[in-house]
């Protein structure tokens, strides 16, 4: 996992990380590995981008573990923004970047919530704002 | 009631609960914070038990445990069912426990945050592992299309729950119950209001029917 950001370490880049994970990558992972992976680089003020996605049991243990891990001035949670299930195998940005057609198209965008703000959702748009705070 | 009465009727309570009651179904009321799902709770139990399940507050998550009344069994249009009510804390993915601040001492808004947490991450084990039905709480005046709703109806939905949506708040100027049916058509949505009773025969008339 690449080095997290901070504006006070003149050794780490000034900016926000993110993490662009395959589908294909998600795969080769357990459900805990996932969340876990997921966790962690938000923990490290990063934004992740699933490009498939996490199944419903995934995304009910995400909440439930993000729970525990919330703490007073120093993690209080995720935003999570997701696009709707597409039966349109090859709509999605990534899928195409990626070339892979089989892509669920499920993208799903998490970020630590002190840092992310949603300006907008549609079904084929997620605007966010990304601070670095 | 003489003694040989009394107890025909309490063998006969007995009995029927061994040959023809089955076990209670456990019903989780689900939603997110501040929607009325504690107001609810309260209304059904106290209309069929006379009790109450928990505290009511405008403040989010008031409701931090799971609170469970049991056996409260309920009749409408000759179904009958008895359910377990799960009121459960308002599902989120982040607890700032600055949002309480403003309302108590920074102790007890920490003290209320990690209560808060605690209580969602047992509410969501617990839709994984122990509920038989979910009533899903809205509050009708808000936008019903967030994040949270959309993976919580998901998750409902994958577990193959019978599930009921109750858009609450009807008596407020801004609700709007078409909203919530546009954004989850593929489920029943019952309109009400849990504060001031509105519509409570069609709430429990859906319950027989759904969990029955």
């Amino acid at each position: 996992m690449p080095h997290a950001t901070n504006a006070d370490d003149p050794d780490t880049p000034d900016g926000v990380q993110i993490d662009l994970i395959s589908g294909e990558r998600m795969d080769s992972l357990a459900s805990m590995e996932k969340i876990r992976m997921i966790l962690d680089g938000v923990h490290e003020g990063n934004i992740v981008i699933l490009e498939e996605g996490l199944s419903p049991d995934e995304e009910s243990k995400l909440i439930e573990v993000t729970m525990s891990e919330i703490s007073p001035d120093e993690f209080n949670g995720i935003e999570i923004e997701t696009y709707p299930k597409s039966s349109t195998r090859d709509s999605s940005l990534l899928g195409r970047i990626m070339g892979n057609n089989e892509s669920a198209a499920k993208l799903t965008v998490i970020g630590p919530a002190n840092q992310i703000e949603t300006l907008h959702k549609d079904e084929t748009l997620i605007s966010a704002l990304v601070s670095r705070d | 009631m003489g003694l040989f009465t009394e107890l025909k009727t309490s063998i006969s309570r007995v009995t029927d609960r061994l040959f023809t009651d089955e076990e209670p179904k456990r019903i989780g009321i689900y939603g997110p914070p501040n929607a009325g799902k504690t107001t609810l709770a309260n209304r059904i139990a106290r209309d069929w038990t006379g009790d109450a399940i928990g505290a009511e507050s405008h403040i989010p998550h008031e409701t931090r445990r799971a609170r469970r009344k049991e056996d409260v069994q309920i009749e409408r249009e000759g179904k009958s069912v008895t359910i377990d009510i799960v009121d459960t804390p308002g599902v989120t993915t982040k607890v700032d426990y600055e949002e309480f601040t403003d309302e108590m001492e920074e102790d007890d808004a920490i003290r209320r945050s990690r209560e808060a947490t605690e209580g969602v991450a047992e509410a969501m084990h617990w839709l994984r592992e122990d509920v038989d039905g979910v009533i899903y709480v809205l509050d009708s005046a808000e936008d019903p299309i967030t994040q949270v709703n959309t993976m919580l109806i998901g998750i409902i939905e994958s577990r193959d729950l019978p599930v009921l949506i109750f858009a609450n708040k009807i008596d407020l100027e801004d609700s709007s119950v078409k909203r919530i049916e546009d954004a989850f058509p593929q489920h029943k949505t019952v309109p009400l209001s849990a504060k001031e009773g509105e519509n409570m025969d069609e709430v429990y008339e859906k319950i027989a029917e759904y969990f029955g």
